[in-house]
């Protein structure tokens, strides 16, 4: 135990420039255009012709250390020594001339680092801890990205999609996942069960009543001790009461399902950011391998393949063809549960004569 | 010394296959590792129960108030080697860079103080260290420091920021993406790392308006860059593309999807553009990276509030600067004086656990607007009041406003 109280060094974001490769630093800010010569790999060409390589190779995120020892042998035997993330955990090793891309892509593949995720794939699943780590989750984020990846690898390592195709899952109903064109989230159905001898202790009661989006919950006292309820009637069954109140607890290994969302999107060609749409609930939150989830993604995926046109995100596949059709050719059925009744919910509403037969 | 291994038949399902495998790095980890061992186990419980077994509490280093996840094991009895797994959210280098001497001294330096394990990146864009012991924590971070890493935000504070490659590789980017990252949020540090504001607060810069940091979702101020000039065209690359890929597909495929419709193919294999009715929604350039690209006149758009659902529901960012420019210092000054006003005005306006885009949903957009000091402008909504429940009795004053604006404009 250090003696010493050793103040920070409150130097906060790190300059990128030191670690950059070096054909990026000298083209700051002076590129003119790139192609996808293969899937998972890009050209960019500066207008001084200085070109770069990009080889592009999902991870697990969660890395041990030699794996990214590993990586790292790889980017400097194959590559330039210089890599980077992008926003879904894939990593990127850039290169100064096309000699070596063959030889790098050949050994990522044989090293199980698939390369894939640019232009019209389906890229890897954004997606936050889970059971690994989290203290709020009902499922494991790991566990199920990894379930879906391995079902649609292909999609991953092939360009063969209308458009490209963001995923994402969260393991509570805050949804670190984010919006995505497919996003696989925990949905609770039951209120939480609440441990009356505990929450006086531990929660802040006033703030845990403040939290609940649809004043369900009130101060009481329960068999003598100050403690909180829940009206059962009004509850959404949302968990946004147990982070700040553990005795709450949400979580329910059977009743914790999961629900698939589509159409989020937040690049602004053509339309402009969009959120995701319920699909279907009430799927079992089944792990090791989550074959319900997993089968209800692929089919989503295998209709907006077949059904949409060139450039055309799955939101705006559905919005041309209708939500109709899309629960037709997926064969989802729709329930009351789909029409919104939040906050102006009549957003949602078909305010005309506009019908498709 | 020989580890003790629990046995994983769930978590064994999630080895084979063809994506990478995280439960395997966690094998090869827990035969160094006594924590990962024991780590493995807990996870393994979670499988089979469906449940989490970690609850948080306190834990920070010196100087600083947050940027520490602890985890402490609500079933260390069976597994105790894991009975602290602390997360430590470190800033990467903006645009996320890396060479391969920095990534191995941060796995060498997990390695001695931590599990070995190491997300890259969580969802704000930290480096998570995960699995420290209490009292390893502070050693670690040392370390790390020394290298010239800082801690990330956690808890109610200004949060570790995203912004993409951008000019370092993309011919999209319109404007420094990891100056204006680095220039914002060093001006931060404080409200980084110590928490005290009413809630969370993320900034994130994307380079153009595809917007791949998802900074309209989930930032509470987005700074997308933008122009306001005309797209560059160069007509020979229009002639080389449509030789290669056919009339019919530049007008199903770039004019016809054009929100605006502000493009046209014209008989001799050019393309024109309405440019005062282009959106900037980067389509037609994404299709045609050769021919079209951004104008010279480039800046960026700030939209703010964006956040996911909890508690009002989801709120996708708004726009409260249609342009600004950012070329001079004073232009990445007056961007952070920008982020200072509108953190400034919640942390005085905002209740506990109200997200901006929550405040300004149960405000209003013009008062956070004269409460920031930033005239309305019509870019700022997609229609005007469709209902009549407002008083207008000051309409004359907020007339006089818009005209002396224009007028000033006109003469300027």
């Amino acid at each position: 135990m250090s003696t010493e109280a050793r103040n920070p060094i409150e130097s906060g974001v790190p300059d990128p420039f030191q670690y950059m490769h070096p054909v990026m630093r000298k083209n700051f800010g002076n590129w003119a255009w790139h192609d996808r010569p293969r899937p998972g790999v890009l050209r960019h060409v500066s207008h001084t012709g200085d070109q770069i390589w990009t080889v592009r190779a999902g991870t697990c995120r969660q890395m041990d250390t030699d794996t990214i020892r590993k990586l790292c042998s790889i980017a400097d035997e194959f590559g330039d020594g210089h890599v980077r993330f992008t926003i879904r955990s894939n990593i990127e090793f850039m290169l100064a001339d096309e000699s070596r891309v063959a030889a790098l892509v050949a050994k990522l593949t044989e090293e199980g680092f698939p390369v894939g995720g640019t232009g019209n794939s389906v890229s890897t699943v954004a997606h936050t801890q889970g059971w690994l780590h989290c203290d709020i989750p009902a499922s494991d984020a790991s566990g199920l990205v990894k379930s879906v990846m391995d079902d649609i690898f292909h999609e991953f390592t092939n360009e063969e999609m209308p458009n490209r195709v963001r995923l994402s899952t969260s393991c509570c109903q805050i949804n670190c996942g984010g919006q995505a064109d497919i996003a696989i989230n925990i949905q609770h159905t039951k209120p939480p069960k609440i441990n009356h001898d505990l929450v006086a202790n531990v929660c802040e009661r006033p703030s845990v009543v403040a939290r609940c989006p649809v004043a369900a919950i009130r101060p009481a006292l329960v068999n003598g001790k100050p403690s909180l309820e829940v009206d059962e009637k009004k509850c959404i069954c949302c968990g946004a009461c147990y982070p700040p109140c553990p005795p709450m607890q949400i979580n329910d290994p059977e009743n914790s399902k999961l629900a698939i969302w589509v159409g989020g999107k937040n690049s602004n060609a053509r339309s402009k950011p969009a959120y995701q749409k319920l699909v279907v609930a009430g799927l079992p939150n089944n792990p090791p391998r989550w074959p319900e989830a997993v089968a209800a993604v692929r089919k989503i995926l295998e209709c907006y393949k077949e059904n949409a046109h060139a450039w055309e995100r799955m939101g705006e596949w559905i919005d041309r063809i209708g939500w109709p059709r899309f629960f037709e050719l997926t064969g989802f059925p729709f329930t009351r549960f789909h029409i919104d009744n939040w906050r102006a919910h009549r957003h949602g509403l078909n305010t005309s004569a506009h019908i498709r037969f | 010394m020989a580890k003790k291994h629990h046995p994983t038949p769930n978590l064994d399902q999630l080895e084979p296959g063809p994506w990478p495998s995280f439960v395997t790095g966690l094998k090869a980890l827990s035969n160094k590792s006594e924590m990962i061992g024991d780590l493995l186990g807990q996870l393994e419980h979670s499988y089979q129960t469906k449940k989490g077994y970690w609850k948080g509490g306190t834990i920070s280093v010196y100087g600083y108030g947050g940027g520490v996840i602890p985890r402490f094991s609500e079933v260390a009895d069976k597994f105790p080697a894991s009975r602290e797994f602390h997360t430590l959210r470190i800033m990467p280098p903006a645009g996320m860079h890396y060479n391969t001497d920095i990534l191995r001294k941060l796995a060498d330096i997990w390695d001695r103080h931590g599990s070995g394990l190491i997300a890259f990146h969580g969802q704000s864009g930290d480096i998570m260290f995960q699995g420290a012991r209490s009292e390893s924590v502070q050693p670690a971070f040392d370390e790390f420091n020394a290298l010239g890493f800082d801690m990330g935000g956690a808890g109610p504070s200004v949060r570790t920021s995203m912004s993409c490659v951008g000019s370092a590789r993309c011919e999209h980017s319109c404007f420094n993406e990891a100056r204006a990252h680095r220039e914002v949020l060093n001006n931060f540090t404080d409200d980084l790392h110590r928490p005290a504001l009413p809630y969370k607060f993320k900034f994130k810069f994307s380079g153009c308006p595809n917007d791949c940091m998802n900074s309209i979702q989930r930032a509470d101020m987005a700074v997308i860059g933008t122009w306001r000039d005309d797209i560059q065209i160069d007509q020979a690359k229009v002639g080389e593309f449509i030789a290669e890929k056919g009339r019919n597909y530049v007008l199903d495929n770039v004019t016809s999807r054009c929100p605006t419709r502000c493009m046209s193919l014209n008989d001799d294999d050019t393309l024109t553009v309405d440019n005062h009715n282009c959106v900037h929604c980067m389509h037609c350039i994404n299709v045609m990276t050769k021919a079209l690209s951004p104008g010279k006149d480039r800046g960026v758009s700030v939209l703010v509030g964006g956040k996911r659902t909890l508690k009002i529901g989801d709120l996708f960012g708004s726009v409260i600067v249609p342009f600004m420019k950012l070329e001079n210092a004073e232009d990445y000054e007056r961007l952070t004086e920008l982020g200072s006003e509108i953190i400034d005005f919640w942390a005085e306006n905002g209740l506990e656990h109200e997200r901006c885009g929550e405040m300004i949903e149960r405000i209003g957009l013009e008062n956070f607007l004269e409460g920031i000091g930033i005239e309305v402008d019509p870019a700022m909504v997609s229609q005007p009041r469709t209902n009549s429940f407002v008083r207008t009795d000051m309409w004359e004053e907020e007339a006089e406003k818009w005209n002396q604006r224009h007028t000033g404009e006109a003469s300027a």
